[in-house]
């Protein structure tokens, strides 16, 4: 399967194999009108199978959410047919809005428009924890 | 402007300055009785409270001065559903520090994120409670002239008892501390409270579930109650709530100088009869409690 290379816009690279759709949800793509291409199980060499996302018009880039779902990914801008810029993501310190407590005693369960914040508290283990209650992140299901 | 939402939050230095300047307050109460004249407390209780108020409360007055707020959410405006950050936002115009017990854990944090003055955490739900836990270490203090080279004993709820993981956590911070935790299999000390701090400080404590066995080593003796609130289901609470109660026959093989804590308020884990034994400190506990929290309250307005 041959899919083209892109002029401007924004390759993510390396997903994880399946990991694609819910990259794709959590960055809006389905609200742009330009091509976006899904590539899912691509052979690769380190991954073995990886997903990637090709996004024909350059985008702001939400690179916390993106880090947190999946920090491996690696994100490439492409200007005039070339890479102008590649970044390698890692998990980030702080994610807002993308994720919400499931803890029922959290002031968050109830508070109005109360901004959903976790903080990284083990880079190694992946924990996250909410900052009112410091409950930790259990599950993705949690996703907003 | 600072706040004072969790006990981690201080310093050890800020913690001896504390305990400083409340046994200064003990000696010399009259130094500090104008301290706060024309100053103003609110004090906004979204859940009932006896000790902890009325302690507030009391600490303000005997610094000279006022006290305004609320007792219960029936009472405040939250009973209209109005938010935490609206209700600091209008209090913060009428007060110049706030003490805030909340139901929910977090709401003092979101709280000193909308105030124009300090907020005190009077609790928030099952989280943290750090003037209780400043309270317990003035008590130790005034009891044992130390915080170092002292065995600690812990009894009870270990699992959901705020006092008892801030604790830990506070005297984790000096040397030589063993902790002995006593409780039922269900209500056993976190395994976070473990591995975050305990074996990261590379902490001696022991885990049992005998009272009796315990007793003779330890120098401190923290009894806690098993909390019905914390509990989703009724019969847990049934079967667990009974399992230590301390008497005067358990207290047998204790040494002479044990000091016994309970942050109060307590069911039946402390037998009355212990009340006037020597080395029952609970009800100092709580003066302490109102000491400690008038260093802090001078310490968070700046006053000298």
């Amino acid at each position: 399967m041959i899919v083209n290379p892109i002029k401007n816009g924004v390759v993510l690279d390396h997903i994880h194999a399946g990991g694609a759709m819910s990259i794709y949800k959590a960055l809006n793509l389905d609200k742009l009108g330009c091509q976006v291409a899904i590539i899912k199980n691509a052979e690769s060499e380190k991954m073995g199978k990886k997903d990637i996302l090709k996004i024909c018009e350059p985008i702001d880039i939400n690179f916390d959410v993106i880090g947190y779902l999946d920090p491996g990914i690696t994100v490439s801008i492409i200007k005039d047919g070339k890479v102008a810029e590649r970044k390698h993501l890692e998990l980030p310190e702080k994610v807002e809005g993308i994720i919400k407590c499931s803890n029922p005693r959290c002031i968050s369960s109830v508070e109005q428009e109360l901004p959903s914040v976790f903080k990284l508290t083990d880079r190694e283990k992946r924990v996250y924890r909410c900052i009112y209650c410091e409950s930790k992140f259990k599950s993705q299901g949690d996703i907003k | 402007m600072r706040s004072l939402i969790d006990i981690k939050e201080l310093s050890t230095a800020e913690i001896d300055e504390l305990i400083t300047v409340s046994k200064d307050i003990i000696a010399n109460p009259v130094k500090y009785s104008e301290k706060c004249r024309g100053k103003k407390l609110a004090t906004l209780f979204y859940e009932p409270s006896t000790r902890t108020r009325l302690s507030f409360e009391a600490a303000m007055y005997e610094l000279g001065g006022n006290v305004l707020g609320f007792a219960s959410s029936d009472n405040s405006s939250a009973s209209k559903g109005e938010s935490v950050a609206d209700t600091v936002r209008v209090v913060s115009g009428y007060a110049d520090i706030i003490a805030m017990r909340h139901p929910k854990e977090g709401a003092p944090l979101v709280a000193s994120m909308h105030s124009l003055v300090p907020i005190i955490n009077a609790g928030d739900g099952g989280h943290n409670h750090p003037t209780q836990t400043l309270a317990d270490l003035l008590t130790i203090n005034r009891e044992k002239g130390r915080f170092d080279n002292l065995t600690v004993g812990l009894c009870g709820d270990l699992k959901f008892g705020r006092t008892v993981h801030s604790l830990i956590g506070a005297m984790s911070r000096y040397d030589n501390v063993k902790f002995v935790l006593i409780s039922p299999e269900e209500l056993r000390i976190p395994g976070y409270i473990k591995k975050e701090i305990l074996d990261r400080g590379n902490i001696d404590y022991v885990e049992t579930r005998s009272l009796e066995d315990a007793v003779p080593e330890l120098d401190i003796l923290y009894m806690t109650r098993v909390q019905r609130e914390r509990f989703f289901n009724e019969d847990d609470y049934i079967r667990l709530k009974d399992t230590y109660i301390l008497n005067s026959g358990k207290l047998a093989k204790a040494k002479k100088d044990l000091s016994i804590l309970h942050p109060l308020p307590r069911v039946n884990e402390i037998s009355v009869e212990i009340d006037n034994d020597p080395r029952a400190c609970y009800f100092e506990q709580t003066l302490n409690g109102k000491y400690i929290r008038m260093a802090l309250i001078l310490k968070l307005l700046g006053v000298e």
